[in-house]
């Protein structure tokens, strides 16, 4: 009993990449496994802790709850996306650095992930409105304070005229 | 939050300044290295067989279907794995209580793995795994400690004849005679439901066999002492064929990721199979079988105070829900010795730690390793004191609390308190939290019908990790020896390389390292490169636990680059021909005094170190290097008969200030406010400091209102996913504000005290505490952790 | 915590969605946003052989705002939803629940329609739909047929939709009056947890203040969501004051038979139930009243 291949064209981080997956690859372990791009990480499997999030076409969503199959013609960013083209850190990225907003990392992509799309949709978010859209990623290292000065401060920079 | 580079509270270049992290630009880029990112050729995935029993005989194990699916390798049983390893080994003295991965004949909890299956990927191998039969005669079995204490109460191990595997009674001060003085006494019981820090990343680790050299490559998500040691052990090696790789980046373990049994299973599969095999646990292998539980304890505490609040005396019994097995965590019984009576002057306590083995999960360390549960039994008995005598909490504690001038204090269990100045840190916690607006908040906030309350606690983190509780409560066990180093060098091109010997799991070791070499060398820290060594090269190491790194690491790293220092001094002083005390360094540069231009700079020390041995010193070694391995201070010693020791060395103090509302109507807690006064001595990076003290606070939320492993009547793990098991997210965690304060350690290099545990050992207590002065216009309380929804509608149901 | 092994179909129109649904009848299953599917893949709980995609189908996605009711594709996106202001306008209360459904990943991705097919009884949105009698449109290869929520919901994760048919479409009620007013209220153990218990109302009432049309249900509380149309019909006519809304809401308490578990008892179920749902009519009176 061999599994069904099924051919995928995705986008992920502007590339085009052709595979040939079976149907049951998770989207995370097709990034992770196949792409070797072990930036997003899988902690639970079932949904909760958000640190499988990638953004789907823009928005955040938790890639362990997709099939691969499921993301063909699709456009897929993962935290090796967020960079700069030249390959500097992102003034989110580097807000978080600057703030010290996260320990261990393990739940830093899907954190950057969720951040980077409020910013996106919301230029200058309350601390309501930052708690909302990190809500669905769990850290346990942080206690989240740091994070959460790490987005303000980003949309400071922004507002700024940072890029 | 600040972004300017403000100078040092301490007068130092870069200890106590903000600074960037070395860790945090990988992880923001993706491209931490965590042990599931390793990619070795031909590796194969192992997925776990778990007992669906809490107690059973295993009768069959039918593997034949399991290993015909095409792209299984292997599948392993308890009936060669057992004969193959050595059992695992427990800290306290019951040698009857063996312990593999996988069970045999017997399963002793539900979700103890019972087969391991290997196989081309995780998902074959999970397919693989439903195909296997087990056979199983349920038993019965006991998941409530004192049923499993009573005669008859089904036994977890037979052969240890009792579920009790750790039962001692210490008596320190004259505990009686105080009871006898003391004017009042009230009981009460305490309990500290069974959570633990749960990681997002599991336990995960690779195992590589190569026969040639005869060497077990590991990769791992750990955070344990003797890892190599113990694993080579149960696996029949001896320690150098066994070589983990430190420099795994660890996503978070707060104590857990003690995945011995793990990594013996997979180490044994690598070996038998000679291919790489890799167990990455799912998240209901881990919540179930992964063995990290934490504490699960009831409290009986009695104190005897006299009218005007003093503390005369404690009785605590604390009794432990270890689980089917045991490793080290019956010592988180004994690790709270070293602080027994908290932040207080108490004169005369008497403890009884009792472990006892269930059929649930077995524990593991988990961040503070017992001290959090104590602290919440201790500050809810100053409460309740506090109450009894119609007194303020506060006052009551400022009562009690050690004075500054008592330092250094020897509490009744044999521990010294390094120091301490718990009135200002208080002062300062009440002043930045506006403790009168606050009263007024709360005030207002009944007036217009809703529970309000504010919760104190003042506790104690004892750190630097000397077990010395180890032989305390198993005299078989002689170990006293807790040390860690560091190795410096200096290569050829002048820069600077830090070694550590352990692996990191988010404390910002690396930059703490560079922090301190680039302090003592006065050379800036971001040019230097800290790496982890693996555990063949490493100079001993007794791992990130007991917030001891700071002062080990920190100290080890001091000590290696001041031989460095001194070094490059002494081949100034050799081809200047005079005396040390006549040179001055400055920036990685020596001069004579008094004469600037004499000077040989940093690269020109730097290629006489390592290539003009004619212009080196004589008895110099060539190079420039240094290694630096110490025991912790104040260690080395043994109980004494009466049992009394000295534990850790440095105790860092925090006070947490928490305002609570609770919806009367529907019983639903929300924490308002929440202030921490802090003092762990220097801090040499405050931002990291912080981070751990915010993270521990969050944890602390959740042992208080949210976290629990709940078990039903059939032994059940019934909290076992994220869905059940809830942990606190960023709408749960409130802001909260930290207050500093610096009373430095005697005993550490630059006065730092440890502060891993920081926020974990005071929060749940301040929260209980807050809940309960809510309800307390009710004249109810609830003294169980987690403070659900539900116990507060019940509690409240109980006041009308 | 890998899916057992299936096969895949994007399907490119609910006609081919409902073919391949009657080839393989029992085996196969819709996916759509997979936010409550997935899990159970995950857990190993379902296993079907056929997953069939119906997430790309755009005629699945189309929301048509008519004058009694708005006709959404039971693949719109709950995302889409929350921000469409002019639903809002239509059917407040879809956004009000979606307030308390997961977190922005699960509204991103999970469908109106998942949920509701989904069907646990301490979800938002079959709240929602129970108490509006929204319409279920479900297509199968042999026709169509629709269903009134009250029919839809058969108990705990199920419903009375064939293993052949696929929701296509759900009619929501839209409510003409112009002093209407809407609330949704729930208790869980953290932001974003299904429902310990919810309640929501929607009442219109005159310009005196007099209810004129009320609807109210509890979720969480029951096998199913639950509506209770007389005793929202006696609150016709009258004023609603604190009084009043209490003794409903203790009326309709009593008459729920909730469960137990970890996370809370049948009392303090059947409490919050009562607690709620006074809240809830106590606010959307208010609202219809502040209608200008």
């Amino acid at each position: 009993m061999s599994e069904a291949l099924y051919s995928i064209v995705v986008d992920i981080n502007g590339t085009r990449h052709v595979s040939h997956v079976t149907a049951r690859t998770s989207l995370v372990d097709w990034l992770r496994e196949h792409l070797h791009l072990t930036g997003t990480h899988i902690g639970c499997e079932h949904g909760i802790c958000g640190a499988c999030s990638v953004m789907l076409d823009g928005e955040p969503v938790r890639s362990c709850l997709m099939y691969a199959v499921q993301a063909d013609g699709h456009r897929i960013t993962t935290v090796e996306g967020l960079q700069r083209p030249d390959g500097s850190l992102s003034v989110l990225q580097d807000s978080f650095c600057e703030t010290h907003a996260l320990q261990c990392g393990y739940c830093t992509p899907g954190m950057l992930i969720a951040a980077q799309a409020l910013l996106d949709a919301t230029p200058r978010p309350t601390e309501a409105e930052i708690r909302d859209a990190i809500g669905g990623n769990l850290c346990r290292c942080t206690g989240y304070q740091q994070i959460v000065d790490a987005i303000a401060l980003a949309a400071r920079r922004m507002a700024e005229g940072a890029t | 939050m600040s972004t300017s580079q403000a100078a040092s509270p301490y007068g130092y270049r870069y200890i106590g300044t903000h600074r960037r992290t070395k860790e945090d630009p990988r992880f923001v880029t993706g491209r931490g290295r965590y042990a599931a990112d390793i990619a070795l050729p031909h590796l194969k995935h192992v997925a776990l067989v778990a007992s669906p029993h809490a107690s059973a005989r295993i009768l069959s194990v039918n593997t034949e279907a399991a290993r015909a699916l095409p792209g299984v390798h292997y599948v392993l049983t308890g009936e060669e794995f057992c004969v193959a390893t050595d059992s695992q080994p427990i800290g306290v003295d019951a040698p009857k209580v063996t312990r593999w991965a996988l069970a045999h004949d017997r399963v002793r909890y539900a979700g103890e793995w019972v087969a391991a299956v290997v196989a081309d990927s995780r998902a074959l191998a999970e397919d693989a795994a439903e195909l296997i039969e087990v056979e199983y005669e349920p038993l019965p079995h006991v998941t409530d400690p004192e049923q499993a204490m009573e005669d008859g109460s089904p036994l977890v191990h037979p052969a240890h004849g009792s579920n009790v595997i750790l039962h001692r009674d210490f008596v320190w001060g004259p505990v009686e005679d105080e009871f006898a003085k003391a004017e009042h006494q009230i009981s009460f019981r305490a309990i500290w439901n069974r959570n633990a820090t749960v990681p997002i990343e599991t336990f995960a680790v690779a195992a590589q066999w190569n026969p040639a050299t005869e060497i077990l490559d590991i990769w791992a998500s750990i955070q344990m002492p003797k890892y190599p040691d113990q694993t080579a052990r149960a696996l029949r090696l001896p320690g150098n064929a066994v070589r983990v790789h430190y420099d795994v980046d660890v996503g978070g373990s707060y104590g857990v990721k003690r995945g011995l049994k793990h990594t013996v299973l997979v180490g044994y599969l690598a070996k038998r199979l000679g291919l790489p095999v890799r167990l990455i646990e799912d998240r209901l292998e881990n919540m179930r079988g992964g063995d990290m539980h934490g504490p699960d304890r009831v409290f009986d505490m009695t104190a005897a105070f006299d009218g005007d609040g003093t503390i005369r005396a404690l009785k605590i019994r604390a009794v432990d829900n270890v689980g089917a097995y045991a490793g080290r965590a019956p010592f988180q019984l004994g690790k709270p010795v070293s602080a027994i009576c908290g932040a207080y002057r108490i004169g005369a306590i008497a403890y009884e730690p009792v472990s006892v083995l269930t059929n649930k999960t077995p524990q593991e360390a988990v961040r503070g390793f017992g001290q959090s549960p104590t602290n919440f039994a201790l500050e809810r008995t100053m409460d309740r004191v506090a109450r009894f005598l119609n007194m303020d909490r506060i006052a009551l504690r400022r009562k009690n609390l050690i004075r500054k001038d008592e330092f250094p204090y020897t509490i009744p269990s044999g521990s010294t308190y390094d120091s301490g100045d718990y009135h200002t840190v208080l002062d300062k916690a009440l002043a930045a939290v506006d403790y009168p607006a606050l009263v007024r908040r709360r005030d207002e906030a009944r007036r217009v019908g809703l529970l309000a309350g504010i919760g104190i606690s003042t506790c104690l983190e004892p750190s630097g990790g000397n077990s010395a509780f180890e032989p305390l409560l198993n005299p078989k066990n002689e170990t006293t020896t807790w040390m860690d180093s560091c190795l410096v060098r200096i290569d050829l091109s002048g820069a600077i390389t830090g070694i550590m010997g352990t692996s990191s799991s988010g404390q910002g070791h690396e930059t703490l390292v560079s922090t301190v070499v680039g302090e003592i060398l006065e050379r800036d820290p971001a040019q230097i490169r800290v790496i982890h060594a693996d555990s063949l090269n490493a100079l001993p190491s007794n791992s990130p636990v007991g917030s001891r790194m700071a002062i080990m690491l920190g100290g080890a790293a001091a000590g290696a680059a001041r031989q460095i220092k001194d070094t490059l001094v002494a081949i100034a002083a050799h081809n200047f021909e005079c005396a040390k005390e006549d040179l001055e360094y400055r920036d990685g540069n020596v001069s004579l005094k008094g004469v600037p231009e004499k000077i040989l700079r940093w690269d020109q020390l730097v290629e006489i170190a390592h290539r003009k041995f004619h212009q080196l010193p004589p008895n110099l070694e060539p190079g420039l290097q240094a290694k630096f391995v110490w025991e912790v201070p104040t260690g080395g010693g043994l109980p004494t008969p009466d049992g009394r020791i000295h534990i850790y060395p440095c105790y860092a103090f925090e006070t947490h200030i928490v305002y609570v509302e609770i919806d009367p109507e529907t019983a639903a807690p929300s924490i308002k406010q929440y202030v921490c006064g802090h003092d762990c001595g220097v801090m040499i990076n405050p931002d990291i400091v912080h981070g751990m003290t915010y993270g521990g606070i969050a944890h602390g939320i959740g042992a208080a209102l949210y976290e629990q492993f709940t078990y039903d009547h059939n032994g059940q793990l019934t909290s076992g996913t994220f869905m059940d098991y809830l942990i606190p997210s960023a709408l749960e965690v409130p802001p909260i504000s930290i207050v500093d304060h610096c009373t430095p350690s005697p005993l550490t290099t630059f006065g730092q005290k440890g502060s891993g545990e920081a926020g974990y050992l005071g929060a749940p207590a301040a929260v209980a505490n807050a809940v309960n002065d809510a309800l307390a216009p009710l004249g109810v309380e609830v003294n169980t952790l987690p403070i659900s929804h539900l116990a507060i509608w019940e509690t409240l149901s109980n006041a009308t | 915590m890998k899916s057992p092994p299936f096969e895949y179909a994007r399907a490119a129109s609910i006609e081919q969605a409902c073919e391949l649904l009657s080839q393989h009848g029992d085996a196969a299953k819709i996916i759509a946003g997979g936010q409550s599917l997935v899990p159970m893949m995950a857990f190993r709980l379902l296993r079907p052989s056929w997953l069939i995609d119906i997430n790309e189908i755009a005629a699945l996605k189309s929301v048509a705002l008519e004058t009694d009711a708005v006709r959404m594709g039971a693949c719109t996106r709950q995302c889409v939803v929350s921000r469409d202001e002019a639903l809002a306008a239509r059917v407040p209360l879809l956004r009000q629940a979606l307030a308390f459904v997961g977190h922005t990943q699960t509204r991103n991705r999970g469908t109106i329609g998942g949920s509701l097919v989904h069907a646990d009884p301490s979800a938002e949105l079959p709240l929602v739909a129970q108490i509006l009698e929204a319409r279920l449109a479900l297509r199968a290869k042999s026709g169509t047929r629709t269903l009134p929520a009250s029919a839809f919901f058969a108990g705990p994760m199920m419903t009375n939709v064939h293993a052949d048919e696929c929701l296509e479409e759900i009619h929501w009620p839209v409510w003409r009056e112009r002093k209407t007013g809407s609330a949704f209220t729930e208790i869980s153990r953290r932001h974003g947890d299904f429902a310990i218990a919810a309640a929501a109302a929607q009442i219109a009432v005159d310009d005196d203040g007099h209810c004129t049309r009320v609807t109210f249900g509890v979720g969480g509380a029951a096998r199913t969501p639950i509506a209770f149309p007389e005793l929202a019909q006696s609150l016709v006519g009258q004023r609603m004051d604190q009084a009043k809304a209490r003794a409903v809401a203790q009326e309709a308490a009593a008459a729920l038979e909730p469960d137990s578990d970890i996370h809370a008892s049948i009392a303090y179920r059947r409490h919050l139930a009562g607690v709620l749902v006074t809240r809830a009519l106590q606010q959307a009176y208010d609202a219809a009243r502040s209608v200008q």
